[in-house]
């Protein structure tokens, strides 16, 4: 029988896609495997049967130990080809969006990466992903005869764990060592915030004019009892606030009952990212910002002046 | 060193319009990708560390790249290559990738390909990989920093979680983040020399494709629907004193009951 198969390299992610292939499963009439690469994937298989797998494909090689696109891509492929994988679902994180691509040209698959939405169709797996940075979206199928498809982390939610066995299949694959070779890896600072699950969000942008003036913006969040989001510049140019707080195409997307953007200009970048809110402030000094156009209420002015005064008189409700 | 510098013309995306949920795109200008930009950038910063490099700009697309590409050579790209025959048109990324690929082995020497991380339309990020595994080539994505010695690259790549770092023996195919440099623009005499480059357009029978294997036919992905999402904000502009409007906006999130928790 066809099979969907399953990959991600951070596991909640797979979990997420193997609840969602259930529905596929028995959609497109396929069997529901998962692909368990590298060290430790022998012990995980259970999880994997608990969210619905049928079944694993397990291998431990050497060349798998750390993650390489191009090595991880050819296991994928040795596994699709022998067990006839007609749809393969990768979490979209940054290692599997650079590994769809590549598997898919081995299978000589058409391939949809940072998809926020996947359904069944007509018979058809269709894939929605913002277009165009992010004015449209898109829906699209696959024409080849094997599909990848690479889901934003997030999109599936994780469904209930069941008391369900599955096959485990250790497989002996060819593989050469990768050719890129990690020399030392740096871990960011950890910092978990979850902007997805917050009620208000404050966002601050570049017209924010150095990292000590955080102070001002967080005072407001602090007294909204609002998570901080940023801009693009300010965590990965700047390094004053993590990634974690990234809001738009390349970040989280959000939905608070309340998001304000101070001292962004508001390009479709960022804006996407806020689309989901209930209401949208906007604090900026340009009139003409394209913020205002996606803002229910928008205050023109210097946020230095603007953003103590309104902390100031939240504070005293 | 011969390094191979991929670029997409996009429409300037705060020019497009969207009327009735379809985008315009009629009237928005087409630029070059932002990483594309610091891809190329990074290439001549390379160059100038080297001393020795040829930089070659290798771009598909409609013919109004003819006119763009000077923006490269002006930048420092040594020669071009243009794909934009008309059965280019309507390529995906599976079209796009095979066209470069057999445009890349035809230019033949290459120490380094380099493409941005993704393109700032789609950022589908698949053309790197999608070089790489055909011209059976090591990858390196999401690079914020390169050094090129002896043979080597080295590259910090900035994951979600770490930066990495990793070498790898060229050739190879580097995709850049944004932050890997500030693209530099061009001085006026470097557009003026611009005009004298090389620029060679080759078509699909150049490259040895069929017109079938390119273009729209070539294309793995179909697009069934393209619109922009419905979206109505209020819009309420407050002005005057700025006691006055910050308590408007107070006022008016109060009712809208999104203030407190
Ligand atoms: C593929 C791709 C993905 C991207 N993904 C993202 C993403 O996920 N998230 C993201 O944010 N960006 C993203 N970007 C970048 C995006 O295009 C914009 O560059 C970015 O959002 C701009 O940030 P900004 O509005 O803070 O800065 P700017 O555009 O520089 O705007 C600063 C604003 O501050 C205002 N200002 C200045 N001083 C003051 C003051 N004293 N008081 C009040 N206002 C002031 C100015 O009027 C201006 O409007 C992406 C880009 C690409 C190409």
């Amino acid at each position: 029988m066809a099979e969907i198969l399953v990959f991600c390299e951070k596991d909640d992610v797979a979990f997420e896609l193997v609840s969602k292939g259930k529905e596929f499963k028995d959609a497109l009439g396929m069997n529901l495997a998962a692909a368990l690469l590298g060290k430790g994937a022998a012990g995980k298989a259970d999880e994997y049967f608990a969210y619905g797998a049928d079944k694993v494909y397990v291998s431990e090689d050497a060349a798998l130990a750390d993650f390489t696109a191009e090595v991880y891509a050819e296991a994928l492929y040795q596994i699709a080809q022998k067990n006839g994988t007609e749809v393969l679902l990768v979490g979209s994180t940054k290692r599997g969006k650079e590994l769809a691509p590549r598997v898919a040209q081995k299978l000589g698959a058409g391939c949809i990466t940072d998809a926020n939405d996947v359904r069944v169709e007509d018979g058809k797996l269709v894939a929605d992903r913002y277009a165009l940075g992010g004015n449209t979206v898109s829906s699209e199928t696959i024409k080849t005869p094997q599909k990848v498809i690479a889901v934003m982390p997030k999109t599936f939610e994780l469904g209930a764990k069941e008391a369900k066995q599955g096959e485990v299949v250790d497989v002996a694959l060819d593989l050469k060592e990768p050719r890129t070779r990690i020399l030392e890896r740096r871990e960011k600072a950890g910092e978990t915030v979850n902007l997805e699950e917050a009620e208000a969000i404050v966002c601050i942008g570049r017209g924010l004019e150095k990292k000590e003036d955080l102070g001002i913006v967080e005072e407001l969040a602090k007294t909204l009892g609002a998570e901080l989001g940023c801009t693009k510049s300010l965590c990965t140019d700047w390094e004053w606030l993590s990634e974690e707080r990234l809001v738009g195409l390349s970040g989280k997307k959000v939905s608070p009952r309340l998001c304000v953007s101070v001292g962004i200009s508001g390009q479709i970048q960022y804006t996407v990212g806020i689309r989901g809110a209930r209401i949208t402030v906007a604090i900026n000094k340009d009139e003409n910002a394209p913020i205002f156009a996606m803002s229910d209420y928008g205050i023109v002015g210097d946020l230095y002046e603007v953003v103590p005064k309104l902390t100031e008189k939240l504070k005293s409700l | 060193m011969n390094i191979i510098v991929c670029l997409k013309q996009i429409p300037d995306l705060q020019q497009i319009r969207i009327k009735e949920r379809k985008p315009i795109l009629e009237g928005a200008p087409l630029i070059f990708g932002d990483m594309d930009k610091n891809a190329l950038e990074e290439a001549v910063r390379i160059k100038e560390k080297v001393g020795e490099a040829k930089i070659t700009a290798l771009a598909l697309g409609p013919a109004k790249l003819k006119d763009g590409i000077k923006e490269a050579l002006a930048v420092g790209a040594d020669e071009a290559v243009l794909l934009m025959d008309p059965a280019f048109a309507g390529s995906d990324t599976v079209a796009t990738a095979k066209a470069l690929a057999k445009a890349i082995q035809k230019i033949g020497e290459y120490d380094l390909i380099l493409c941005g991380e993704g393109s700032t339309d789609s950022y589908s990020g698949q053309v790197g990989p999608r070089l790489a595994e055909m011209l059976d080539l090591p990858q390196i994505t999401y690079v914020r920093e390169l050094e090129v010695k002896d043979g080597k690259i080295q590259a910090v790549r900035n994951m979600e979680e770490s930066f990495e770092v990793v070498e790898a023996d060229l050739p190879a195919v580097v995709t850049v983040a944004a932050e890997i440099n500030e693209p530099r623009l061009a001085s006026l005499r470097q557009i003026l020399q611009a005009a004298r480059k090389p620029v060679q357009e080759w078509t699909p029978a150049d490259l040895g494709l069929a017109e079938e294997e390119v273009g729209e036919k070539g294309a793995a992905v179909e697009v069934l629907s393209n619109l922009a999402p419905e979206e109505e904000r209020k819009q309420v502009i407050f002005s005057g004193e700025l006691d006055e409007i910050v308590d408007g906006l107070v006022d008016a999130l109060t009712k809208e009951g999104v203030l407190g928790r």
